[in-house]
């Protein structure tokens, strides 16, 4: 297989860089200049200001505004010290719990949808088209929907099977974690991959089948390689959904496995005045989405532009 | 659980996930025939159709179900939730609160991305520029949500302020003002946080779509003597229609969605309440399963159609 098709996505269409063309020539002024300038700002300032508070020492911070330390600067890592692993925080462990929530959270749902967006696009079945179709009308039920049935499942599930939450839950409660994850992915993920998979041409598919190959070679040898890039691109949107998820981590989480944003929601309400944690927690939390991000950011706008609603 | 025993449990659980596909795919390799391909097609298909059958549909089947029962779910009650969410004056609250925040965020973070878009557009800073406005995206709406609680902080106008508004408008000679609590502002406030975050969105989609407009029709209107906000207004934006309505309507289904902001900012008090944060205060404070389903299937009714012509739209920028 020498031959890799061009890609041709659905953000192929809207994101030509090329072919740019453009009305701003007609908006150009000063103040346009400034006004770009403007928003710029208000966009960064908020973030800005908040990084410049972690680094100050606490009594600074409830003395004067982050802006007057560049007249006054004092500079400290003791917040991030007291954050991670002072007593009443002891953010190292959320982050820890975030890890182990995110990382299976995101290899679940995207093998399983790789495998079910392959049987759509290339296999033969009875059923499939309304399958799809019904997998796709899923996309628009709302989490919220399922949550309270799903839970009740995890604690009494039927036919006497093990309940997965609860005091004594297997693996410490993360699975409800995981499993709920990986269901609420999984109907986007099998709609955006069956569309980057269905274009590979089929004479590809066709050629491979010629040789002898059977559909679990095909697809392990010739789409996995080929979708590396749109399996990127969903994995790192997934990866942000599940590191920044709030809902699903309170409603099937608990305090034992709970990660950083649960954490930092808590901190927000019971210490609402302490700045210097919270200013140094949401750091910890922020740093690495922010570093994915901007080291993957191609693939991030191409998983947007290839339209990512998710329930 | 100690670290090494989380991390001991994650492993674990991705040894044993992946042996299984490993098994599946191993089994199922050798087969050819005609039945053999039906096989085939069941253990590629049957994991996602059997989580999303017990995960998602059974659930939300029997949430519509219990959105007709009581508060213990154990007697009919009819239509009687629905009707407390659009009388009751607290639920009414939250249902003018929640078109607050529906009809607010997409259009205003809609406009900023648009027209910061069409400003940095081929200018020399362009990727720096747009990667400022792109960041709050990867930050987790609890974490955007302190970063503007921050901004909002409130001291009395005689201290020293740590908020930057309040600094702001106390150097123009203004009183503090308690932006998240004073109703009905503060709901506007909050609006704000969110608009920070999908400006960025709106911002990468809407840019990819102008840098889409064929060159000639740029250049024919030019020469018809078109320029400026005319240009703008007749050519860019018809242009980007298609885009725009996508933009606008995944904005809407996401901040239908959103509730963190709420509980992080406000705890849902000071009147800030917004349906997707009543749901979960119905369910995990009230213990009232009946109100908090009912809730939750007003979201999927609101979102629904919204979801249709989302994605009728995509398809149409699709087929282009």
């Amino acid at each position: 297989m020498t031959v890799i098709p061009e890609e041709k996505g659905v953000e192929a269409i809207v994101a030509q860089e090329s072919v740019a063309a453009t009305a701003k020539r007609g908006l150009s002024s000063p103040w346009a200049s400034l006004a770009a300038v403007v928003i710029a700002v208000l966009w960064t300032i908020p973030t800005f200001g908040l990084l410049v508070t972690s680094f100050r020492p606490q009594g600074d911070i409830t003395r004067s505004g982050w802006w007057t330390f560049f007249t006054d600067p004092g500079f400290t890592l003791d917040n991030y010290d007291e954050v991670l692993n002072g007593s009443s925080t002891n953010l190292a462990t959320y982050f820890i719990n975030s890890i182990v929530i995110t990382v299976p959270s995101v290899l679940i749902p995207i093998s399983i949808a790789t495998m079910a967006a392959y049987a759509f696009a290339w296999m033969k079945f009875p059923g499939r088209d309304f399958l799809f179709v019904a997998i796709f009308a899923l996309q628009i039920v709302p989490i919220q929907v399922t949550m309270i049935p799903l839970l009740k499942l995890y604690v009494q599930p039927p036919f006497d099977l093990m309940p997965l939450a609860g005091s004594d839950a297997p693996g410490g409660g993360f699975y409800t974690i995981w499993l709920s994850h990986a269901i609420f992915a999984l109907p986007l993920a099998i709609y955006l991959l069956h569309n980057f998979m269905s274009q590979i041409p089929g004479e590809l598919i066709e050629s491979a089948r010629v040789d002898g190959a059977g559909h679990v070679q095909i697809f392990t040898r010739v789409m996995l390689p080929l979708m590396a890039p749109a399996i990127a691109a969903f994995g790192i949107f997934q990866f942000l959904w599940v590191w920044n998820d709030l809902l699903v981590a309170l409603v099937f989480g608990s305090s034992e496995n709970a990660p950083l944003t649960a954490r930092l929601a808590e901190l927000s309400g019971t210490r609402g005045q302490d700045w210097y944690l919270l200013s140094a927690g949401a750091f910890v939390s922020l740093v690495v989405p922010l570093v994915v991000f901007l080291a993957l950011q191609r693939y991030f706008v191409r998983g947007l532009l290839a339209g990512s609603v998710k329930g | 659980m100690s670290t090494g025993e989380k991390f001991t449990q994650m492993v674990i659980a991705i040894a044993v996930f992946f042996a299984v596909v490993a098994l599946i795919l191993l089994l199922t390799q050798r087969l050819r025939s005609r039945r053999g391909e039906l096989v085939q097609s069941a253990a590629f298909v049957l994991p996602a159709i059997l989580l999303i059958a017990v995960g998602l549909l059974y659930p939300a089947l029997t949430s519509i179900y219990q959105s007709f029962k009581d508060n213990t779910g154990s007697e009919f009650v009819g239509l009687e939730n629905y009707q407390t969410i659009f009388t009751d004056g607290d639920q009414v609250r939250v249902l003018l609160n929640t078109a607050a925040w529906v009809i607010l965020v997409p259009l205003v973070s809609t406009i900023v991305g648009l027209v910061y878009a069409v400003l940095v557009d081929r200018s020399r800073f362009e990727k720096v520029a747009k990667a400022l406005i792109f960041l709050p995206m990867a930050i987790s709406l609890v974490g955007a949500s302190i970063i503007w609680k921050f901004v909002y902080d409130y001291r009395d106008s005689e201290k020293s302020q740590i908020g930057l508004a309040n600094q702001l408008l106390n150097w123009l000679g203004f009183d503090s003002y308690r932006f998240l609590l004073t109703d009905p502002w503060n709901t506007v406030f909050l609006i704000i946080i969110l608009i920070w975050v999908q400006a960025g969105f709106a911002m990468t989609i809407l840019s990819a779509s102008i840098k889409a407009i064929p060159e000639d029709i740029i250049e024919a209107a030019r020469l018809d003597g078109v320029g400026g906000l005319k240009m703008f207004r007749h050519i860019t934006i018809p242009s980007i229609r298609p885009s725009l309505i996508v933009v606008l309507t995944t904005i809407s289904i996401t901040t239908l969605k959103a509730f963190d902001i709420v509980r992080t900012t406000t705890g849902g008090n000071f009147d800030t309440s917004v349906l997707a944060y009543q749901f979960y205060v119905e369910y995990f404070r009230s213990y009232d399963q009946g109100m908090a389903t009912a809730i939750a299937v007003l979201i999927f009714v609101l979102v629904m159609p919204i979801v249709i012509y989302n994605v009728r739209q995509m398809r149409k920028l699709e087929a282009r």
